[in-house]
């Protein structure tokens, strides 16, 4: 039996139960959700021994989330660095940690990357939908009380194993978090051929900009504008990634909580790991596309995933 | 029909069957639906019909782009189009009252009707369910009567009331949850349109009958309908 073991003090703006995703479920209209740097979370959970679908905290900027624990845990941090501190004292991220009986966890803001994922013993206890306890706000869906919202003050986390070995990550392979700007993978899509020549060209030889207009649906990018022949499309089924091209010509890329299907041209889409590339990214930071194929990217892909076997 | 298929991502392929909106559509897209959820069995992660295309998310630690690209075009090469094209016919009664569809009168003056001939044309057809999408068991229908179609609000609602019925040009659909909407809302259904999606088993799918059925305040309050009116005016 699970008991409450961590009082969230103080919620901040966002933190979210999230684990790999909810998938098998788009026909219904319901969509992905999910860690969306799933490799951070991965290692998160790598950490602490835990199954890779694991319920883990996915905490948005900080922004003074206050955790207090009600007996000792071994926890893992990963992702950002968002200023996190035990009872005060600074705690590195990429590691697993005891916080213990009455101390204070807190996240204050955003140092290098956006989203930091917090790994429980086990995996968070929570409500399992349509086969996930990912939780998406649009959808009202999943949460601790499947309502779909991020912490309040006040709840009690609780999870499902107790405090397993301490494992520490190998040399060199927590990703990078990015700093002033980086590179986006992207696999061009059939529709790419309805761009003007003059627009493919600009979408991979100028910088983007990341725009606050950002959140687990999508994130818009800012730069000359692309222009597509297509008016419109009649909608269809839309992957993670995907790069859509509306009428301003400002792409957006839509990320997990996106809407199942839409009807914007599309360029192409993000490869899984641009896309938690592109998670961590806070506004401002200045991002290139670069064209790469389905089997270049599968094999990175592949690759990526191999670590965890 | 004529198969293409396209790369959509690393790990995801539209299947494109058509080039325009049409009913008979349908019997194709759900007779694909099935053949390539057979075919592909685990290693399809998840398929999301449309209008006139279907995305294939297939596991890419299971086949290559090559081989479900294979795949696919053997499994749909000798399609045949369903023959329960037709579907379910769903029957769901609306409350269709100013202070749950706020859009009434301005679409009944654009198409030059009286309110309630208005009402009598959003409920004197059969629509098709074309696609689920947008929020769960959220189902695009159509096509309206193009006496009554009216394009999306200007400035869409950032709250739309859970069984709000709406219409945008030709197309007309239900809200199953509170969520941000620009259609022209014409009234309000009791049916739990989410409740059904959040089991996995919802209402409505794509190539079924959906019949609009106008009933007074009291059914809709007695079948749990929510009277609140619509707080937010475009």
């Amino acid at each position: 039996m699970s008991q409450a073991r961590l009082t969230v003090k103080q919620a901040g703006p966002l933190a979210l139960i999230q684990d790999l995703g909810r998938f098998g479920v788009g026909h219904l209209g319901v969509t992905q959700g999910g860690a969306a740097d799933w490799i951070s979370f991965r290692w998160a959970n790598w950490l602490l021994g835990n199954a890779p679908d694991s319920a883990a905290l996915e905490i948005v900027m900080g922004g003074n989330l206050s955790l207090v624990a009600n007996a000792e845990v071994r926890l893992a941090l990963t992702g950002a660095d968002l200023g996190a501190t035990i009872d005060g004292q600074p705690l590195a991220t990429n590691t697993s940690f005891l916080l213990r009986c009455g101390q204070t966890l807190i996240f204050s803001q955003p140092r290098r990357g956006l989203r930091a994922y917090l790994a429980f013993p086990g995996g968070l206890d929570a409500p399992t939908i349509l086969g996930s306890r990912a939780c998406t706000a649009r959808e009202q869906i999943g949460g601790l009380r499947d309502d779909g919202r991020p912490l309040q003050t006040g709840d009690q986390l609780t999870w499902q194993g107790s405090s397993s070995s301490e494992r520490s990550l190998p040399e060199g392979v927590a990703p990078a978090m990015p700093e002033k700007s980086c590179q986006l993978s992207m696999v061009l899509g059939s529709q790419a051929s309805h761009f003007a020549g003059r627009s493919l060209y600009n979408a991979f030889n100028q910088p983007w900009t990341v725009d606050n207009r950002a959140d687990r649906m999508g994130i818009r990018l800012t730069g000359q504008p692309l222009h597509c022949t297509l008016g419109g499309v009649i909608s269809e089924g839309i992957p993670l990634g995907a790069v859509q091209i509306p009428p301003d010509g400002q792409p957006i890329i839509l990320m997990n909580d996106r809407q199942t299907i839409g009807g914007y041209p599309r360029l192409g889409a993000l490869t899984p790991m641009a896309c938690a590339l592109l998670a961590q990214c806070v506004p401002g930071t200045e991002v290139r596309l670069s064209p790469v194929s389905a089997s270049q990217a599968q094999i990175a892909y592949r690759k990526q995933l191999s670590h965890w076997h | 029909m004529k198969l293409r298929l396209e790369t959509a991502a690393m790990d995801a392929v539209t299947v494109r069957l058509f080039d325009t909106i049409d009913e008979s559509n349908m019997a194709w897209i759900i007779a694909a639906d099935q053949t390539l959820r057979d075919t592909l069995g685990e290693a399809l992660i998840d398929l999301i019909p449309s209008y006139t295309t279907l995305l294939v998310h297939y596991d890419s630690q299971q086949l290559t782009f090559g081989q479900v690209a294979t795949l696919i075009r053997s499994a749909l090469r000798h399609l045949r189009p369903s023959e329960s094209q037709n579907g379910q016919l769903h029957e769901i009664p609306v409350w269709y009252d100013e202070s749950v569809g706020p859009e009434l009168p301005l679409v009944a003056k654009r198409a030059g009707l009286s309110v309630d001939s208005l009402i009598e044309r959003h409920c004197d057809r059969d629509y098709c369910v074309f696609a689920l999408g947008f929020a769960p068991g959220y189902g695009f229908m159509g096509l309206v009567d193009e006496g009554i179609a009216t394009p999306r609000l200007k400035t869409p609602r950032r709250k739309v009331a859970a069984g709000s019925v709406g219409i945008a040009d030709r197309q007309t659909a239900i809200y199953p949850l509170l969520s941000p909407g620009g259609w022209n809302i014409l009234g309000r259904t009791a049916v739990p349109l989410f409740e059904f999606a959040k089991r996995g088993d919802p209402l409505f799918r794509p190539g079924d009958k959906v019949r609009f059925k106008a009933i007074g305040q009291a059914e809709f309050e007695a079948s749990g309908g929510d009277t609140t009116p619509m707080e937010e005016r475009p």
